[in-house]
């Protein structure tokens, strides 16, 4: 065997490796939420907030965590959106595509997307504090739309880069204002802005730390913006750290909640993108 | 400062004078046009008259400045802040270039077709009928009958009848060129502006757009920038030649390619140089 087919072998060998190790662990991990997860999971768990002794093994459910994450998420994704397409149309159809400026405000946008959400959570704190606010489901919004606008931006950025100039002209020589322009755009981007959505409820649902400081806990579900509010990963993360195994069984099904609800909103996602992307080009 | 008028000079072609067909009525009018792209000078003091109802191609080597020429006739190059115009440009008389002049009036009165079909992300009855909608035009049916129209008018309806829902990126690039032309008509332009427009068809579909063009000219000024000589030459009614960001000659089709006055002319025509 000569050195070329050794070295295709090697490589075949890596990627298949790598790619069952990555398929296996999220088997695992999946295993072992369903495992510890379902035999503690009942319609009691996720239809009523956490009664007395909940977190000493008695009767009650998360539902507090499930309605605040949920609104949550909602909120900041709502919000980093309104941030977010804007600042990509700036980016790609204000600007020219390779201008200084535009490049700067890639990298920028690529370290923000790397810094640690906990990093997120102290500054939202800071950010809370400067304003008066006290932990709450406000606080929790911006603290998570600060993460969570980053990954937003990117996302949206990659499907816009590679809309051509073409259908801009299209639709101007037809007559169209910038306005309607942008309409037609937003079509094209739409694909785009769902697998963003996607990845950012993946992101800032899931994520404990920024929530930490910011939204606080509680065990009922929020009424105000002004009120704190319980989170899925911090519910996870209190019940896990209990002593008693049957909180701490509660814990992995909260997680396998938090799953299930990553889960459908990514089909969901991805069905509803696939139906509008049918029109792209 | 002194404003300094300097004569128009516009080459009458003499075939149309002689043939007597329709009278010279130029549609566009260019006045010493001279445009900058980062202080580099790509069309230098452009001067030319373009008649109405005729097609007239822009030709020349590559780099040569036509397709600037021609994306100043519809105000493209406003977006971009690197460019400067100075000079004129009229349109049916009217100085498009002129403070106040609204620029979706006179995008409205062109059509334009890229080198690439570029339809829009919709239906393919939507594409068509997108122009008519943003400029108010309403009702199911009238829109209706504005896409069959102009569907009849490039040949296309009898091959997407049946699929008017269907999305135009299904369409090949044969089609969804013709399809753009639809687009294009559908505004009511009095213009059509060509940029390359066959280009990346295959040699049947450019046929067909080639004969378009052809069939349609009797309504529509027609201007097409093209890099293939023989197209020019089956089709062109007039023929603009342009070297180097000069215009540096432009006549009757016949005038130009059988008696080219510039040396320059009778070698880009006789293959000298690409």
């Amino acid at each position: 065997m000569n050195t070329k087919k050794i070295e295709e072998k090697i490589f075949k060998g890596l990627m298949i490796g790598s790619s069952v190790l990555i398929f296996g662990v999220l088997l695992y991990i999946l295993y072992i939420i369903i495992k510890k997860g379902l035999p503690s999971l009942s319609w009691e768990m996720i239809s009523q907030i956490p009664s007395g002794g909940f977190y000493l093994g008695k009767e009650g459910g998360i539902l507090n965590a499930i309605m605040g994450s949920l609104y949550l998420i909602f909120f900041s994704v709502v919000i980093s959106l309104m941030v977010s397409v804007p600042v990509v149309m700036y980016l790609n159809f204000t600007l020219r595509k390779k201008s200084r400026f535009s490049a700067f405000a890639r990298l920028t946008f690529d370290v923000l997307f790397g810094i640690p959400s906990i990093v997120y959570g102290a500054f939202g704190f800071t950010v809370m504090i400067f304003f008066g606010l006290q932990a709450s489901l406000l606080g929790g919004i911006i603290a998570v739309s600060l993460l969570i606008i980053p990954v937003m931006i990117r996302s949206i950025d990659e499907v816009a880069i590679l809309i051509p100039v073409e259908l801009i002209e299209a639709t101007k020589s037809l007559g169209a204002t910038n306005y309607e322009t942008i309409k037609v755009i937003l079509r094209q981007l739409l694909p785009g802005i769902s697998t963003a959505v996607l990845l950012s409820v993946g992101r800032g649902i899931g994520d404990g730390a920024t929530v930490l400081f910011t939204a606080g806990y509680t065990d009922s579900i929020p009424t105000s913006l002004a009120q704190p509010t319980a989170t899925l990963p911090l519910a996870i993360f209190f019940q896990l750290s209990s002593p008693i195994e049957e909180v701490q069984n509660r814990a992995y099904s909260a997680a396998l909640i938090l799953t299930v609800i990553i889960l459908l909103l990514s089909f969901s996602a991805r069905y509803f993108s696939r139906r509008f992307s049918k029109n792209k080009i | 400062m002194e404003l300094i008028t300097v004569p128009l000079i516009i080459e009458q072609p003499k075939s149309k004078v002689m043939n007597g067909s329709n009278s010279l009525n130029p549609h566009i009018v260019v006045e010493n046009l001279n445009i900058y792209i980062q202080d580099n000078h790509i069309l230098k003091n452009i001067n030319m008259a373009i008649p109405d109802k005729s097609i007239t191609c822009i030709i020349g080597p590559s780099g040569c400045g036509k397709t600037t020429l021609l994306r100043s006739f519809n105000r493209l190059h406003d977006d971009n802040m690197n460019v400067k115009i100075t000079g004129n440009l009229f349109v049916d008389g009217e100085d498009i270039y002129a403070k106040g002049t609204e620029v979706t009036h006179i995008r409205k009165k062109m059509g334009l077709l890229a080198q690439r079909p570029c339809s829009l992300p919709m239906s393919i009855i939507d594409n068509v009928v997108y122009g008519p909608r943003i400029h108010g035009v309403r009702g199911r049916r009238k829109l209706y009958e504005i896409a069959r129209h102009q569907l009849v008018a490039v040949g296309l309806w009898d091959e997407v009848k049946d699929r008017l829902k269907s999305p135009a990126s299904t369409l090949s690039i044969g089609q969804q060129q013709r399809l753009c032309l639809a687009r294009g008509l559908a505004v009511e332009p009095e213009i059509i502006l060509g940029d390359e427009a066959t280009s990346a068809l295959d040699p049947i579909s450019s046929k067909t757009i080639e004969e378009l063009f052809v069939t349609i000219k009797d309504k529509y000024t027609v201007v097409l920038v093209t890099h293939t000589l023989r197209q020019a030459k089956r089709i062109a009614d007039y023929v603009a030649f342009m070297y180097m960001g000069e215009l540096v000659e432009f006549g009757t089709a016949d005038q130009l390619f059988n008696h080219p006055k510039n040396q320059l002319t009778k070698e880009y025509i006789s293959g000298g140089f690409s």
